[in-house]
C-alpha cells in the first residue's frame, strides 16, 4: 500500500475544495474526502494486519523513501509500525466526526474545511514519517491551520488562546528542534567519517554516547510533551480547547495532543538508556498532571474547560505509561492515546451540539437536557462515563492496561506513583458524574430550552461513528492490543 | 580575448546597457508615456533575468580584480530576480511619478555597483562597488520628493553610510599596512592572526555590520525604511541586504579564513544580539514598515547564525536563505506597497478586516509571512532550518537554543499581523484594491517561490554544488 496517499487524499480534497464554489459543494467535497481517508486507514489496518499474521517481521511496513535533500541526507521516508496505523485509524475516525460536526458551519465555511483538511494531512505526514526531518515538517505544518481556526472561528478570548497556543507549541517546536540537530550530529552513517542523518533507523543502529543522550533527550522530550500537555507547559490546553470551534477542539484534543504522546514514545524508544535515566522525572510530572488535572476539573464551571483540564489528566496517563517503560505500559499509553482521542472528540462533539443549541456552556444553567434532546444527551454521557473508565468502553482497557504496566516496574515509588494515579479515577468519578446529573438529568432548568430540537443527521452520524469505534475498543480490546504490539 | 571579457561581464554589461538606453530616451525623447516606458523596463529586465541564466566558465579578468563563478553568477540572479520583483510591485507608485526614469536610472546603478562588489577579488574594486550602489541608494531613499520624512530618510542613510565607509576605509588601510596588498588572495596568505590584523579586521567588520543592519550598527534601519517610499525600502530590505551578505560570506570564509577562530566568536555574539534585538523591538512596533523593518534585522541575526556554521553548509545554507528571503520579504513588502500607494495607510492597525474586502492580498500576506517566521511548508520553514542546522554543525547549542527560542518569539509580531488582518474588523477597511498586471505577475512569482523552493529538493542540492568547499 502507498502511504503517500495518507498525504496526498487530503491535501487533494483541500485543493478541490478550494477551487469549487459555495459552501454546500465544500462541504460535500470534504465529507467525501475524509470518508475515503477512513476507508484508506481501514484498508490499511486489514493490510498490515495480514502482513503480520503471514509472520512479516521488518520493523516498518509498506516503507517509501525518495531523496529529497540529497546532500544533507534528507529523505522522504515513511512506513507504519502497529503504533502508526493505530493513529493513522484514530485520526480518519475523529476527522468524519469533526467535518460532520462541522455541517452547519456558515461564515468562511470553504476556508474552513480547507484548513481543517490541511490539518489532517500534517497528522497523517506525522505518523507516517521515519525521517525525524519529515516529521518535524509536519509538526509544524499544524501550526497555520490550528492558529486560523481558532482564532477566526473560536469563541470567547479567541485571539488570546490562539496566539497562545501557537506560541507555546512553537516553543516546543523549538526545543524538538535542537534535539534533532543533536541527534543528527551524533548519528555517524557507515562508521568514521560517514555522514549524518535525520532517519530514525540510522539513529537507532548508531549506538549514541550516554552523554549525547542525556543531553538531547530532555529537548526533545520536553518539546514533545508541551504538544501533550506536559506538565508544567499544560497552560495552553484549557485556553486553545476551550475557544476553539467544536470541529477544532476537537482535532485539537482528539488528534493534536497525540502527536506529543506519539514523539514522546518513539524519542523514549530511540533513547532507553536516556529514557530509563530520566524515567523518575517523567513519572512525577506525570502524576503531578494526573492528580492536578482532576482536582482542577473539579473547579470548573463551564463544559469545555471541564474536558479541557480532564484532558490534561488523561494525558497524564499516557506520559505514565512512557516514563515507566515496560512493555505493557507502553502499551497501555497508545491506547491511552486512543481512547482519550474518540472520547475527547467525543465529548467535544456533545459540548458542541449543546453549546449551538443552548448558547450557555455554563453548568449551572443547564439541565434536564435529557428530557428535549436524547440523542445528544446520551451521547454526552456515553463520553463521561468512557472518561470514568466504565468496563466495556475503551477508557477502562487503556487505563487498566497502563495502571498493569506501570505496577510491573519494580521500586516502591513507582508503585506509589501507580497508586496516585489509579487514585485519581475515583476524582474523575466524582467531576464527571456531577456534570453529567446537573446537565443531562434532573428538571429542565431552563424553561426556554423546552423548544430546541435533538441533533440533526450529520450529528447523529458523527456520534456514531466515534461511539461505535469507542464500543470496539471497549468490547474487543484484542485486536488493537496485537496491532499496537506487533 | 574581447569575448572572454564581454562573457564574463555580461551581466554587468547588460545592466549597464539598459541604464544608457534609459539616458537616451530622456535625452532623446522630447515626451513618452510613463507607463509604456515602465512596460519596457520591466520586460528589459525579465530579459536580463534569463540572459542570466545561460551558463559561462569560471574566470579572472584584469590580474584577479574581477572574478566569476557558478555561484557568483547565481548570486547576481537573485538580485536580477530580486530587482525585477521590486520593479514590478514599484509600477503603480511609479506611474503618476513625475521621475519615473530617473528611478529606474539609479535603481539600475546601484545594482551595477553591487555586481562588481560581489565579483571583486581585490578591495579596491569592492569599495568602488559599494560606493557606486550607496551613492545612488541615498538618492533613492529620498525619492518621494515631496514627502519630508523621504528627504530625511535620506539625509539619515547618507551619514550612516558615510561614517560606516569611514571605519571600512580605515580598516581596509590598516589591513594594507599589515599585509602589503590588497588583493584577496594575497591578503589571506599574509594573515597571522595578530592583534594588529584583528583590529583592521573588526574595523572592516564594523563596515560591513553598517550595511547589513548587525546590531549595535542597526540604529539607521528603522528610520530609513520607515521614511523611504516603500519599493525602495524593499530594494534596501532585500537586494542591498542580499548583496552585501553575498560579498561579506566570501570574504569571511576565503580572505579571513586564517583568523576563522576569532571571527567565529564575534559572529556568534553578534548574531544573538542581532536576533534578540530584532526581535523585541519588532514587538512593539505599530508602522508595518517599521514592523519589517525590525524584523529584517532580527532576519539579519539568523543569517549570521548560519555563517558561523563550516564553510561549506554555511555558504549555502545563506544563499539558500537569501533567495528564499527574496521571495517572502518582497511578498510581504509588495502588498505594503499596492496598499500604501492605493490609500496612503502604512499603519498595522489599518490592515483590520483586510481578509473581508482583499482575500487575495491578505494570502499572500499570511504565507509571505509564515515564510518569514518558518513554518512549513512555506520555503522560510526551510531556510531557517538549514541556516541554524548549518550553525550547530560547530556543536555550540548554547547558541542554537537562544536562535530557536528567538524563532518562536518572532512568531509572536508576525502572528500578530495575521490576527488583525483575519480576526479584528474596523468600521472602514481598505476597500477593496484593484490589482494591476505587473504587481499581480510579482505577487504570481513570490507565491510560487514561496511555496514551492523549499519543497523541491533540488534547489538546496544545487546550491549546496556551487558553494565555497574548503
Amino acid at each position: 500500500m502507498n502511504l503517500s496517499l495518507f498525504i496526498v487524499v487530503p491535501i487533494l480534497t483541500a485543493i478541490i475544495a478550494l477551487l469549487s464554489p459555495g459552501v454546500a459543494t465544500v462541504r460535500r467535497i470534504s465529507l467525501s474526502g475524509v470518508t475515503v481517508q477512513l476507508l484508506l486507514s481501514i484498508v490499511l489496518t486489514v493490510l498490515y494486519m495480514r502482513r503480520r499474521a503471514a509472520g512479516d517481521l521488518t520493523p516498518m511496513l509498506f516503507q517509501d523513501r525518495h531523496s529529497w535533500f540529497s546532500v544533507l541526507h534528507i529523505d522522504y521516508h515513511i512506513g507504519v509500525d502497529g503504533i502508526s496505523v493505530a493513529m493513522i485509524l484514530l485520526t480518519a475516525f475523529v476527522m468524519l466526526a469533526a467535518v460532520l460536526v462541522s455541517w452547519r458551519i456558515v461564515s468562511m465555511g470553504k476556508e474552513f474545511f480547507v484548513l481543517l483538511l490541511v490539518l489532517s494531512a500534517g497528522a497523517y505526514g506525522f505518523f507516517i514519517s521515519l525521517d525525524l526531518f519529515t516529521l518535524f515538517f509536519f509538526l509544524e505544518v499544524s501550526v497555520i491551520p490550528k492558529f486560523l481556526l481558532i482564532g477566526v472561528w473560536g469563541s470567547g478570548r479567541k485571539e488570546y488562546s490562539a496566539m497562545k497556543l501557537a506560541l507555546m507549541l512553537m516553543g516546543g517546536s523549538a526545543l524538538v528542534f535542537v534535539g534533532l540537530l543533536g541527534l543528527y550530529y551524533h548519528t555517524a552513517v557507515f562508521g568514521h567519517g560517514g555522514w549524518h542523518s535525520f532517519d530514525l533507523a540510522d539513529v537507532a543502529s548508531t549506538h549514541l554516547p550516554l552523554a549525547v543522550q542525556r543531553t538531547f533527550f530532555p529537548f526533545l522530550f520536553i518539546g514533545f510533551g508541551i504538544f501533550t500537555a506536559l506538565f508544567p507547559f499544560h497552560t495552553w490546553v484549557p485556553d486553545g480547547h476551550s475557544s476553539a470551534p467544536t470541529a477544532g477542539s476537537m482535532f485539537l484534543a482528539g488528534i493534536s495532543m497525540k502527536l506529543g504522546g506519539y514523539g514522546c514514545i518513539r524519542m523514549a524508544l530511540l533513547m532507553p538508556e536516556a529514557a530509563r535515566a530520566y524515567s523518575p522525572y517523567i513519572v512525577t510530572l506525570a502524576v503531578i498532571a494526573i492528580v492536578y488535572g482532576a482536582l482542577a476539573t473539579m473547579m470548573q464551571k463551564d463544559l469545555k474547560y471541564i474536558n479541557a483540564y480532564s484532558s490534561i489528566s488523561h494525558c497524564g496517563f499516557i506520559l505514565l505509561g512512557i516514563g515507566m517503560l515496560t512493555s505493557t505500559a507502553i502499551r497501555g499509553a497508545v491506547l491511552q492515546m486512543i481512547s482519550h482521542g474518540l472520547m475527547t472528540a467525543l465529548f467535544f462533539a456533545a459540548i458542541g451540539m449543546i453549546y449551538d443549541r443552548t448558547h450557555t456552556r455554563a453548568v449551572e444553567k443547564l439541565g434536564g437536557l435529557l428530557k428535549v434532546m436524547p440523542f445528544i444527551s446520551t451521547v454526552f454521557v456515553v463520553a463521561g462515563l468512557c472518561s470514568l473508565g466504565l468496563p466495556g468502553l475503551s477508557g477502562f482497557v487503556a487505563e487498566a492496561t497502563v495502571f498493569m504496566g506501570s505496577w510491573e516496574r519494580p521500586g516502591g515509588a513507582y508503585h506509589l506513583a501507580t497508586i496516585l494515579a489509579c487514585a485519581s479515577i475515583v476524582i474523575t468519578a466524582v467531576y464527571i458524574l456531577r456534570a453529567t446529573g446537573q446537565v443531562v438529568m434532573g428538571p429542565l432548568k431552563d424553561p426556554q430550552h423546552n423548544v430546541l430540537t435533538d441533533a440533526t443527521w450529520n450529528e447523529r452520524l458523527a456520534g456514531i461513528v466515534l461511539i461505535s469505534g469507542i464500543i470496539a475498543m471497549g468490547v474487543a480490546p484484542f485486536w488493537l492490543n496485537e496491532l499496537i504490539a506487533k | 580575448m574581447w569575448t572572454g571579457i564581454i562573457l564574463s561581464l555580461r551581466q554587468e554589461l547588460a545592466i549597464t546597457v539598459i541604464i544608457f538606453l534609459l539616458l537616451f530616451i530622456k535625452i532623446g525623447a522630447r515626451e513618452y508615456r510613463t507607463e509604456s516606458l515602465l512596460r519596457l523596463v520591466n520586460a528589459l529586465l525579465a530579459v536580463n533575468l534569463v540572459l542570466g541564466f545561460f551558463p559561462v566558465s569560471d574566470s579572472v579578468l584584469f590580474s584577479g580584480m574581477f572574478h566569476t563563478n557558478g555561484m557568483i553568477v547565481l548570486e547576481k540572479n537573485i538580485l536580477n530576480l530580486g530587482t525585477l520583483i521590486v520593479s514590478l510591485l514599484a509600477y503603480d507608485w511609479l506611474k503618476d511619478h513625475p521621475q519615473a526614469l530617473e528611478f529606474y536610472v539609479l535603481l539600475l546603478a546601484t545594482l551595477t555597483g553591487f555586481f562588481f562588489m560581489i565579483s571583486s577579488g581585490h578591495l579596491l574594486l569592492f569599495y568602488l562597488g559599494l560606493e557606486l550602489s550607496t551613492i545612488p541608494l541615498t538618492a533613492l531613499s529620498s525619492f518621494d520628493l515631496e514627502k519630508r520624512r523621504s528627504s530625511e530618510a535620506g539625509m539619515k542613510f547618507i551619514i550612516s553610510s558615510a561614517f560606516s565607509s569611514a571605519l571600512l576605509l580605515f580598516g581596509i588601510s590598516l589591513l594594507y599596512g599589515a599585509t602589503g596588498t590588497l588583493g584577496f588572495d594575497a591578503i589571506a596568505r599574509h594573515l597571522d592572526g595578530s592583534a594588529f590584523q584583528l583590529f583592521a579586521f573588526i574595523l572592516i567588520l564594523s563596515g560591513f555590520a553598517f550595511k547589513i543592519s548587525v546590531v549595535p550598527f542597526h540604529l539607521w534601519t528603522a528610520d530609513v525604511y520607515e521614511g523611504s517610499p516603500v519599493s525602495v525600502t524593499a530594494y534596501l530590505s532585500v537586494i542591498s541586504k542580499g548583496a552585501v551578505f553575498f560579498i561579506f560570506v566570501q570574504t569571511l570564509y576565503t580572505v579571513f579564513r586564517p583568523m576563522a577562530d576569532s571571527w567565529y566568536r564575534i559572529v556568534v555574539l553578534l548574531s544573538v544580539l542581532t536576533m534578540l534585538t530584532g526581535n523585541l523591538f519588532a514587538l512593539r512596533q505599530s508602522n508595518f514598515k517599521r514592523l519589517l523593518a525590525f524584523s529584517s534585522i532580527a532576519q539579519s541575526g539568523f543569517i549570521l547564525a548560519g555563517i558561523t556554521g563550516s564553510s561549506r553548509s554555511g555558504d549555502a545554507s545563506v544563499i539558500y536563505f537569501i533567495l528564499i528571503y527574496v521571495f517572502s520579504n518582497l511578498g510581504a513588502f509588495g502588498v505594503v506597497s499596492l496598499v500604501s500607494a492605493a490609500t496612503g495607510k502604512e499603519e498595522i492597525d489599518d490592515y483590520k478586516g483586510l481578509y473581508s474586502t482583499n482575500p487575495l492580498l491578505s494570502w499572500v500576506m499570511a504565507i509571505s509571512l509564515f515564510s518569514l517566521a518558518g513554518i512549513p511548508p512555506t520555503a522560510g520553514f526551510f531556510g531557517k532550518f538549514f541556516l541554524l542546522m548549518a550553525g550547530a554543525g560547530k556543536g555550540n547549542y548554547t547558541f542554537i537554543v537562544i536562535a530557536a527560542l528567538n524563532m518562536v518569539i518572532s512568531l509572536y509580531y508576525y502572528l500578530r499581523v495575521i490576527k488583525v488582518i483575519f480576526m479584528e474588523t474596523q468600521p472602514q477597511p481598505i476597500a477593496r484594491l484593484k490589482i494591476p498586471l505587473m504587481p499581480n505577475i510579482a505577487f504570481i512569482l513570490c507565491l510560487v517561490g514561496t511555496l514551492v523552493t523549499g519543497l523541491i529538493g533540488w534547489v538546496y542540492d544545487y546550491i549546496y554544488s556551487l558553494s565555497i568547499g574548503l
